[in-house]
């Protein structure tokens, strides 16, 4: 592999998260019962017309705003003219000489980007079956938005494939453009892939790849074909121009067609479509619901908030997430401390339901309540995390629960007392082991007296008494 | 009730209006009339019948109760198989979709019926809008009512004959490079192809759809103003339906043409044409002068690429749009086959007639890969040119005359064999269709044999208006339009 450069260009298909289709009135979202979401025109019946969906083009420029792209103000859709039974027209409503969007780039993380060629707004075909029965159409699919992503043969390693599209997602997630779920099919890869000898500037010749149904299976099949490219290479062959596909199971890809023999597609405007017009003020209307983007806001959790790096890794990961942590600090909690909660807390319990993070049943200002509860000492850190759990499944007050369930923390000397006599009494071997100098040995003590009060007792407090009762100094400072 | 299949669509709705004649009688008058003269000339593929009667049934018990009646309230409207109406066979003149039922209707049969017209039955036309003789139509030719040997013209040949014949006061047509014109002059009667995207096209199955506009054929200037105000506007389900407001259409009742600057075009007034045609043409213009109209001779440089420009675009167009029909979710589908692809293959060969494969196999070549340019490509230019001609020579005058067509009315058989010859009969009407003009075909004379000869009118995007009055005109102070074929 060292004797050769590879080279790696990717192209993205992406759904949009609109309620209809891109050209008729059927509802998109979850596909249901076959060739149930289909309206006249995505049949394509005779003297149907393409109807603009404002929404879909409206997402689609916030996808271009969102990758840094050029918006063109005039765009044109065109057709691309081929036959197959899941293409109901026998054209693909695309754009082609004029896409919506030129330009752009995806961050890779480590400082570089890849650049984007283009952003083009086209619509989705059906699906087939094929079975002992004959091949079954299915149209739900048909004349679903999407937007199409070109990437420039940039990216030099399948991991950089993989942040490329990691990124890609995450940028599109928290646009709202796409909920962009590669085994959903809402977002779908292609991967062009060449090798050229290093110190190089001419390609190699390109390889597609196709079905490729995960970020995982995309690093995969880029290393597979890296490899397979590399020995063909080096035992003095040629690379065939061709399209392969990614069998994941066998862990290889096959030759699914060559180029010599692509269609002629024919690519003309669309004559029932008049060039698509993009106003300035939609634009900006775009670009504030755009909001921020995740790179900015990483920047923004180092300055502002000072976190260590794993944490606003997890606090970006999506929009939801940091947004919940920012109603948190908003609410008055300190921001280590509002991470601390969202990142063991809340995600936890989150990854349990299927509603989103927005209808999360405590909210920040519940939380807040607790979490200030636990800093004026009324509750130790068990007992928070358990009027936590109450509040997530009742809900109502953070005091009141506490108070329902009894979790004041327990201060009293004279309760605290005999229960660390007790706690002594029943672990003699600790007992003896702390006054042999290991300090380590009280842990057992204390939990023991920890257990006893469900987590209630003041740490510091039974630290005092246990030191008293077995006659060691206090503890060092911290 | 005499006579009530002469009068005009404006008269019948008067007179439905003031409760003189009931929507049932007219329809029934009509009905009586195809069943018993259509045989002959095949203007129709089918009637509505009974259910013709029951909308007109709902129309004269809506006007006993005193509910308002729309402007065609009564009024029986035949219309072109192009045109879709829900639960109606529409074939487009095709075997591929022998027996097709659209779920919906067109916005335009939408249009008519709301404003209280009795949709009457479906025309016959070339197959997909494809020919200019109706000789195109997988269910038999049509013939002229004038000349029963003769072709009514094309595409919308039905609508012509069935308006000529008195079958019914008015009929839909649909005009993609003359396709109403061109039979409304071999057919004697008035046919209006307003300006691209002023009716809308949703519903209308498609030829070629930068070009296809849905037109009227009837008997008077004044039925086709009465249907554009009903027709017009736009339409959330046509993307290239157009806003603007449509200028007065009433006839104003002026007796002369003074002050109104007449282009005549030289390149679309001599050459190719028939000596009676010409000689028709000039009388017309000699009328017009007499009538106070100034006479501009002027030119239409570009206008010489005209056939093969529109022939480009159409066919590309074409072969993009019939792409649709594969045999897989409706229309014809071929048995035997054992594959998708074969199955496609098939259906499409069987289901298209000649003329319709040779200009799908034209059309895709006009845009493959290599071709493209000097086709597809060239073509698109050249009509940007053409457009430039026509915001010039409007600079000079307010409308262009020419004849209709080059050609009266010709025998049936006698062009088949020539594609050529039969496109070329579309010279004089391709010109306003790839520059989106309004214009309108009307009477202006006869062949000493009898055939209709026809006279076109262009006007400026948008300005049927001024198409209407100018028209008018000329029909009030001529007497070509009262000669009919049959009594």
């Amino acid at each position: 592999m060292t004797d050769y450069t590879t080279v790696i260009g990717l192209e993205v298909h992406v759904q949009l998260s609109t309620h209809s289709k891109l050209f008729s009135p059927a509802p998109s979202g979850a596909l249901g019962e076959p060739n149930t979401r289909v309206h006249a025109i995505d049949l394509g019946l005779p003297g149907v017309l393409p109807r603009p969906n404002a929404a879909a083009i409206e997402l689609a420029v916030r996808a271009a705003l969102a990758l840094d792209g050029d918006v063109q103000t005039v765009s044109r859709f065109a057709r691309k003219n081929y036959f197959y039974p899941d293409l109901p027209k026998g054209y693909q409503i695309s754009q082609f000489e004029e896409p919506v969007c030129r330009g752009g780039s995806v961050p890779l993380g480590d400082g570089r980007s890849c650049r984007l060629t283009r952003v083009h707004i086209e619509e989705d075909a059906g699906k087939l079956t094929h079975g002992d029965i004959g091949t079954l159409v299915d149209l739900n699919r048909a004349g679903m938005p999407l937007v199409e992503i070109v990437g420039e043969p940039d990216l030099r390693t399948p991991a950089d494939a993989h942040a490329f599209l990691h990124n890609l997602r995450e940028i599109l997630r928290y646009a709202g453009v796409s909920d962009c779920d590669m085994e959903l099919g809402s977002m779908r890869c292609d991967a062009n892939i060449s090798l050229m000898p290093v110190g190089s500037t001419r390609f190699g010749t390109k390889v597609e790849l196709k079905n490729l149904n995960s970020l995982k299976m995309v690093q995969r099949a880029l290393e597979y074909e890296e490899r397979r490219q590399a020995a063909i290479l080096a035992a003095g062959g040629r690379i065939a121009a061709e399209t392969r596909g990614w069998n994941d199971e066998a862990g290889e890809s096959r030759p699914q067609r060559s180029k010599e023999s692509a269609p002629d597609y024919r690519y003309f405007p669309d004559p029932d479509l008049p060039p698509l017009v993009i106003a300035p003020a939609m634009i900006d209307r775009q670009r504030e619901a755009l909001g921020e983007l995740p790179q900015h806001r990483r920047a923004r959790y180092r300055t502002d908030f000072q976190l260590p790096e794993h944490d606003i890794l997890v606090l970006t990961q999506e929009r939801a997430v940091g947004d919940w942590f920012e109603a948190l600090v908003a609410a008055g909690i300190e921001p280590k401390t509002a991470s601390n909660w969202t990142m063991s807390e809340v995600l936890p319990a989150q990854r349990q339901r299927t509603t989103p993070l927005a209808e999360f049943p405590v909210s920040p200002q519940q939380l807040c309540e607790l979490v200030q509860l636990q800093g004026r000492g009324a509750l130790t850190q068990v007992s928070a995390r358990k009027v936590f759990q109450h509040l997530l499944v009742h809900g109502g007050a953070a005091e009141a629960a506490m108070h329902e369930l009894g979790l004041l923390r327990i201060v009293d000397r004279d309760v605290l007392q005999p229960l660390v006599d007790a706690a002594i009494a029943a672990l003699p071997e600790a007992a003896v082991a702390v006054r042999a100098g290991k300090e380590r040995a009280m842990d057992a003590i204390k939990g023991n007296v920890m257990r006893a009060t469900q987590g209630r007792a003041d740490p510091a407090i039974v630290d005092a008494l246990l030191r008293a009762a077995l006659g060691i100094g206090s503890a060092p400072p911290a | 009730m005499t006579d009530l299949h002469q009068l005009s669509a404006t008269a019948l709705a008067r007179l439905v209006r003031s409760g003189e004649v009931r929507a049932r009688d007219v329809v029934r008058s009509f009905l009586d009339r195809i069943d018993r003269l259509d045989p002959d000339y095949h203007a129709f593929l089918d009637h509505r019948g009974g259910r013709a009667l029951a909308d007109a049934d709902a129309v004269d018990t809506a006007r006993a109760r005193g509910a308002d009646l729309g402007p065609l309230a009564g009024v029986p409207i035949a219309w072109k198989d192009n045109l879709v109406l829900r639960g109606e066979v529409t074939s487009a003149g095709s075997r591929m979709l022998d027996g097709f039922r659209s779920p919906y209707t067109a916005t335009c049969l939408q249009r008519l019926t709301a404003a209280g017209a009795i949709l009457l039955g479906r025309t016959n036309m070339d197959e997909f809008g494809m020919g200019s003789s109706t000789e195109n139509s997988a269910y038999g030719p049509t013939r002229n009512p004038w000349r029963p040997d003769c072709v009514p013209g094309g595409s919308s040949g039905g609508s012509a004959a069935a308006v000529a014949a008195a079958l019914c006061p008015l009929a839909l047509g649909s005009d993609t490079g003359g396709s109403v014109r061109q039979p409304a002059a071999l057919c004697g009667v008035v046919g209006l192809k307003p300006s691209y995207g002023r009716v809308s096209r949703f519903g209308l199955i498609a030829y070629a759809s930068s070009l296809d506009c849905v037109g009227a054929l009837a008997r008077s200037v004044e039925d086709l103003a009465l249907w554009l105000r009903v027709a017009a506007g736009v339409d959330d389900a046509d993307p290239t339906s157009v806003a603007a407001p449509l200028p007065g259409l009433e006839p104003d009742h002026r007796d002369d043409l003074r002050g109104v600057r007449i282009g005549v075009p030289w390149e679309l007034n001599g050459p190719g044409l028939e000596d009676e045609v010409a000689a028709s043409t000039q009388a017309a213009i000699d009328a017009l002068r007499g009538l106070g109209a100034e006479i501009v001779e002027c030119s239409l440089p570009r206008v010489a690429y005209a056939v093969p420009t529109y022939y480009l675009i159409a066919m590309a167009e074409a072969a993009s749009n019939l792409a649709r029909y594969d045999g897989v979710r409706y229309g014809a589908r071929s048995s035997g086959a054992r594959r998708c692809e074969e199955m496609t293959t098939v259906s499409r060969s069987r289901g298209f007639g000649v003329e319709t494969q040779l200009r799908i196999l034209l059309g895709t070549f006009g845009l493959s890969i290599g071709y493209q340019q000097e086709y597809y490509g060239k073509a698109t230019r050249v009509r940007e040119l053409l457009r430039a001609d026509f915001r010039q020579v409007f600079g000079q005058c307010d409308l262009l005359l020419s004849p209709t067509s080059p050609v009266a009315a010709f025998p049936l058989g006698s062009r088949v064999d020539d594609p050529l010859a039969m496109y070329l009969c579309d010279a004089l009407t391709v010109p306003a269709s790839l520059a989106g003009l309004p214009a309108l075909s009307q009477p202006c004379g006869f062949t000493t044999d009898g055939r209709p000869i026809g006279l076109q009118w262009m006007a400026p995007p948008l300005r049927e208006d001024l198409l209407l009055q100018v028209a008018h005109v000329f029909e009030r102070q001529t007497d070509h339009h009262q000669r009919r074929a049959l009594s």
